[in-house]
């Protein structure tokens, strides 16, 4: 019945489409998260652009890169395991290449044999050593990692009292209630307080699930709102003085407040984001030259530089223009010395968590956020709307009942 | 009477997209609330919506909603009396003067919204001049005020439309009749217009009600209305097609139910008003 649903869907949107199409050239269907790449803007390279004269030069035919974005690792899933779309790449999280390959939904990729067919040179080999072989593809056949991060807190230096940080505690500090920023969606949000707690965040056992949300729901009253993207809104403005984010986005806020500070917690989360060739994919060695050809120093270097987010690619971290560029301070947040990468990430990383208990992390995240309800007068004033609704209707059925007495 | 082939056939791409984007849908929200992940019958899905949790979010939603309603009704019947009774290319202006912030994505304008309502917003940065500060986003009413500006156009439209229908020489008619000004409101002008009314709220209470985009943005999510639980078993953590169809489902009926019950009144007060003439 799903399959159907999409089918419909999916023959609509091809009617649509195919009156579109003209002209003789290949084509490549991109999908990555929204501003993950360089794309040509503030004098940035575009790596589309760049990725289709590359391709001319290389097998004399033209290319077409069509480029789309998705806000979540989930909405991702659901456009691809729908099984209708035909993208050729896609750059999931670490738990999620995992589920998808459990799931048989990803191509087996082989980057130096397509490079080697086609004459182009291969990057593969500058993956640095520590970024290969990680828990969601143990045997490199499905992936090729892109970029690499931790969660940390963010906070406003002006507002925050220096000797409250450090920890995940910061977010539970009632100096600062009204102040702070949690995130808007299930599993980010429980990890803040399962690495405050010291508790694994890919626990199965729903009684710690449940102690989780206690400490959430303990931290509800002190915060100002959940939310995703609208974090950078909210401190740039200095709306609000604390908030939980990826460390690479904080660059991005510290361009428009130089107030703001940054550090990791001692437990926090540890990602990889890592390009992938969707087992539907139609054009699967072209999105494998394409997946090198993000790995070519130039390209990885644009990105990098463009996104801010750490690259397990030797050709940028140890680029020393690149490491000019980034400025001391950066290069200390996204690369510290002394940082076990695989050890972290073996041990702070999402898992791919079982039907069962994505359902009940779900169910107690909505659980926490409807608990408290709305402020007494919203209801009072609607219950007096209500009564004067309901009076209404009764004047105009009294009014009624009389003018048949009348006639 | 038979219609001609040619008539016929330009019904047919009507008929295509009913079926293919209401109809079928439609059945698949049906399908969808009482089956479970095997495709197997359930009514548990529904059984789940009566847990306290889940009533009360329905029961935010429909507040919520409600006073958004009233507000705009009380903003858009003065106005759009006014404006049919202006001289025609003044209505002109105001009604494309209303129409001017549709066109703006919505979206855009709720999170304008957000800036303007922070603590750090327009409002209160004005305000700290005089050394005053309100807060109001993130609260129920920074909700409602972004319901009300978003929706605002729906009412006054229908009711305009309506009330632009209205004879002058009715009202002339009543005050000759010895109708006071308020009489004249009251007896001519409201029953005459109720029907505009009818279509302004379904056209502000139905997104109301449903809306998830403003309550994120302006509740901030600390409190949870019906549209932004649904979305988050569609496109959350834990995809659950099933309970968020048996959520839209509920919604729907709830819907209809309080349309049915306002057009079963009001149709009795039209038809009786237009039995006496």
């Amino acid at each position: 019945m799903k399959k159907l649903f999409f089918a419909v869907i999916a023959l609509a949107s091809l009617l649509m489409l195919a009156s579109c199409s003209g002209g003789e050239h290949d084509d490549l269907y991109v999908y990555n998260w929204g501003e993950y790449i360089s794309d040509g803007s503030e004098d940035s390279l575009n790596v589309t652009h760049e990725f289709e004269l590359y391709y001319k030069e290389l097998t004399g035919r033209d290319m077409k890169v069509h480029y789309t974005t998705y806000p979540s690792n989930e909405d991702m899933y659901a456009k691809i395991s729908s099984g209708t779309s035909n993208y050729d790449v896609i750059i999931p999280s670490d738990y999620m290449i995992e589920r998808m390959i459990e799931e048989g939904l990803l191509a087996k990729i082989d980057i130096e044999s397509v490079c080697e067919k086609y004459g182009a040179e291969c990057y593969y080999d500058y993956i640095g050593e520590d970024y290969r072989g990680l828990f969601y593809d143990p045997e490199n056949e499905y992936s090729v990692p892109y970029t690499y991060g931790r969660v940390g807190v963010i906070y406003n230096t002006t507002m925050v009292d220096e000797e409250d940080l450090g920890g995940w505690e910061l977010m539970w500090n009632e100096k600062y209630a009204g102040k702070i920023l949690q995130f808007n969606n299930s599993r980010d949000g429980f990890a803040t307080a399962q690495y405050m707690l010291g508790a694994d965040v890919n626990t199965t056992d729903p009684d710690v699930w449940r102690s989780v949300q206690e400490v959430m729901l303990r931290q509800k009253p002190l915060v100002q709102s959940y939310v995703m993207d609208e974090i950078y809104n909210k401190m740039e403005s200095g709306e609000a003085a604390v908030a939980a984010y990826y460390a690479g986005d904080y660059f991005t806020m510290l361009d428009i407040n130089e107030d703001l500070g940054f550090y990791y917690p001692e437990r926090t989360n540890v990602f990889v984001d890592a390009m992938c060739v969707p087992a539907g994919s139609a054009n699967k060695e072209i999105a494998q030259l394409f997946i090198n050809f993000m790995l070519s120093p130039d390209v990885a270097i644009a990105n990098a530089e463009y996104i801010y987010y750490a690259s397990p690619n030797s050709l940028v971290f140890e680029d020393e223009g690149y490491i000019e560029d980034m400025g001391e301070e950066a290069m200390e947040i996204l690369y510290p010395e002394g940082f076990n990468f695989a050890e972290e990430l073996n041990s702070y990383a999402y898992r791919n968590l079982d039907a069962d208990t994505l359902e009940l992390v779900n169910s107690l995240w909505e659980d926490m956020k409807i608990t408290g309800g709305l402020p007494a007068d919203v209801y009072v004033t609607a219950a007096v709307i209500a009564v004067g609704i309901a009076a209404g209707i009764a004047v105009i059925v009294i009014r009624k009942k009389r003018r048949e007495r009348f006639y | 009477m038979k219609k001609s082939f040619l008539e016929r056939a330009s019904a047919y791409p009507h008929i295509v997209w009913s079926v293919l984007f209401i109809i079928a849908p439609l059945i698949f929200v049906v399908y969808y609330t009482f089956t479970d992940a095997d495709g197997a019958f359930t009514t548990e899905n529904i059984a789940r919506l009566f847990t306290s949790n889940y009533v009360l979010i329905f029961v935010n939603s429909v507040c919520l909603a409600l006073i958004a309603t009233v507000i705009c009704l009380v903003i858009a019947y003065p106005l759009a009396y006014i404006f049919s009774r202006m001289r025609e290319k003044w209505q002109r202006i105001m009604i494309l003067l209303i129409m001017i912030p549709l066109w703006m994505n919505f979206l855009i304008t709720t999170y304008s919204w957000m800036t303007i309502l922070e603590d750090t917003g327009i409002i209160n940065s004005i305000l700290s001049v005089f050394g005053l500060s309100v807060h109001m986003i993130n609260t129920p009413g920074a909700v409602v005020v972004g319901m009300v500006f978003c929706f605002l156009p729906y009412m006054i439209l229908p009711i305009y439309t309506v009330m632009s229908g209205i004879d002058e020489k009715l009202l002339e008619a009543a005050s000759d009749l010895g109708c006071s000004g308020w009489q004249r409101l009251t007896k001519v002008v409201m029953p005459m217009s109720l029907s505009g009314v009818i279509s302004g709220i379904t056209m502000v209470f139905v997104p109301s009600i449903s809306t998830f985009y403003i309550s994120q943005k302006l509740g901030g999510g600390t409190f949870q209305l019906i549209g932004d639980t649904i979305e988050s078993y569609f496109v959350g953590t834990a995809i659950n097609y099933h309970f968020g169809a048996a959520l839209s489902l509920v919604l729907m009926i709830l819907i209809l139910i309080s349309m049915a019950v306002m057009n079963h009144y009001t149709d009795a007060e039209e038809t009786e008003r237009r039995r006496i003439k």
